[in-house]
């Protein structure tokens, strides 16, 4: 295993009414290739601050980020952010949306890319339709086939499911593991739901309240498919519930 | 059924107006306000002889011109000071004591530098349709969602590919309603400039018809036809609205 992202001592501070308001303090974190890392923390945490850092949409205060021992300075395509909102063109068809990153290649060659991965998602048969006429579900994986499609090295997923309801993040959850098992992405999850951190990721970070530190990183010793309703992962859950400051009695 | 419903009420009140106005003619034995059967007949005079098409013919023309030249160089300069701060910094003031000085102030200004033949009502139209479109682009690209830009930003995408898929689409709604709003006010000065200085259009028909002669039946029915010619000019840009490039703005 080699070391795809290295987050050396990453700091941020924002400008507030009361002086200077740090979110970030001091976060050191090593992924390596291949692995799904969650990053899980209480809401308004700095989390978003955080991989927005590592996807060199932001300049750290200071720290540094090392992406296959490289200073990131700026984002580029070998890392693709997708976000709780979602970004998908609504202007554009969802074939327009899938060929938009594809620079590089022949016009025909660009169809022939958007269509493979409107497939794997299951979005065969929308190519023409606008992201307007599609669920919420379906834009999820517009968005998740436009990042796909030019073959990133990493996912930064934030909060990637949480506008969904139940049934539909569970269901994009085992898309995307089956999709992983076949292409191996780097991923970095940020969300504040552990049991879709237990069900998706190799390795979880707890992350404390602003100004957010690591304040203990949890692996998950199983393998996929996984059940997250197991007794094992129950009891991960509720180590890592308890880290975040949840007592035992309001789990239940 | 729904539909001849709805437009009962406005149907109802025209004709009421309608008939206030040639119950009060009868009553006050007015000999110069005309009936509205005199308003229909003198219509037909003026069909019948061929000058209502030409008045229509040169009116639409001078506005088809200084709308025209004004898209060209609103949109174009909307987009600069849209996306570059300076040029925003340093055009926008400019523009913004410019844009509340009432056409009508500029017509003695219009007349000694393009003389009294088509160039001055143009030039009216022009600089009365232009600021509105302006402002409207601008404000389109200011208020492009971040999520988008940064996508882009994240997709790597080319300047062309960026201004062609991303900012363009984005902005195209709110250039759609500057060009409602202008189109709105050229046809507004088109008519009051043809009143001033000139020999054809509708402005110049209803100066012509009271000056020769008080007629007035002619004077309402250019009234009249003013009024249905900017509905349709404001009914076709509503269509606009409507087509593809702008609908994704209003979908939901």
């Amino acid at each position: 295993m080699r070391t795809k992202i290295e987050v050396r001592d990453l700091k941020k501070s924002f400008a507030s009414d009361k002086g200077p308001l740090a979110v970030v303090d001091n976060v050191s974190l090593t992924v390596q290739e291949g692995e799904f890392v969650a990053l899980v923390g209480p809401s308004g945490c700095g989390k978003s601050t955080l991989m927005s850092m590592i996807a060199g949409f932001l300049q750290p205060d200071a720290g540094s980020v090392v992406i296959d021992e490289t200073l990131r300075t700026r984002p580029d395509s070998k890392g693709i952010l997708i976000s709780q909102q979602g970004s998908v063109f609504p202007w554009l068809t969802v074939r327009e949306n899938l060929m938009f990153g594809l620079n590089g290649h022949a016009p025909s060659d660009k169809r022939t890319v958007a269509e493979r991965y409107a497939d794997i998602v299951g979005l065969k048969g929308f190519e023409d339709s606008y992201p307007h006429e599609l669920s919420g579900g379906m834009l999820k994986r517009t968005e998740l086939a436009r990042a796909l499609a030019v073959k990133p090295d990493i996912l930064y997923m934030d909060e990637p499911f949480s506008a969904l309801d139940a049934l539909m993040s569970l269901r994009l959850r085992n898309e995307l593991l089956q999709i992983l098992a076949k292409e191996r992405h780097t991923t970095l999850l940020i969300t504040h739901d552990v049991e879709e951190a237990i069900h998706l990721a190799d390795r979880i970070v707890v992350l404390s309240p602003r100004p957010t530190r690591v304040q203990t990183i949890f692996p998950v010793p199983f393998g996929h498919p996984r059940k997250v309703a197991g007794r094992e992962a129950q009891e991960l859950r509720v180590r890592i519930l308890s880290e975040l400051g949840v007592d035992r009695e309001e789990i239940g | 059924m729904a539909r001849i419903k709805e437009i009962l009420p406005a149907l109802a009140l025209i004709t009421a107006l309608i008939a206030t106005w040639w119950g009060a003619v009868i009553a006050t034995h007015s000999m110069i306000f005309p009936t509205p059967w005199a308003v229909i007949t003198g219509t037909f005079e003026l069909l019948e002889n061929g000058t209502l098409w030409r008045h229509i013919g040169a009116s639409l023309l001078r506005v088809g011109l200084g709308f025209g030249l004004a898209v060209c160089v609103a949109v174009p300069l909307g987009l600069w000071m849209g996306w570059v701060a300076g040029a925003y910094r340093t055009l926008n003031p400019i523009f913004q004591i410019l844009r509340p000085i009432s056409p009508i102030a500029w017509i003695p200004i219009a007349i000694l530098w393009f003389g009294v033949g088509d160039a001055s009502p143009i030039y009216l139209i022009f600089i009365s349709s232009v600021f509105p479109m302006v402002v409207q682009t601008t404000v389109g690209v200011h208020t492009i969602e971040k999520r988008y830009l940064r996508a882009a930003e994240n997709f790597g995408v080319s300047r062309r590919t960026l201004f062609r898929q991303v900012v363009i689409p984005a902005v195209l709604p709110q250039v759609i309603v500057g060009m409602r709003i202008g189109l709105g006010v050229a046809w507004l000065v088109v008519v009051a400039a043809e009143m001033i200085a000139l020999h054809s259009g509708l402005g110049y028909m209803i100066m012509d018809s009271r000056n020769a002669g008080n007629r007035y039946d002619l004077v309402i029915a250019g009234m009249i036809i003013i009024g249905l010619i900017g509905l349709s000019l404001d009914t076709t840009m509503r269509i606009l609205e409507g087509t593809k490039w702008a609908r994704w703005r209003y979908a939901h």
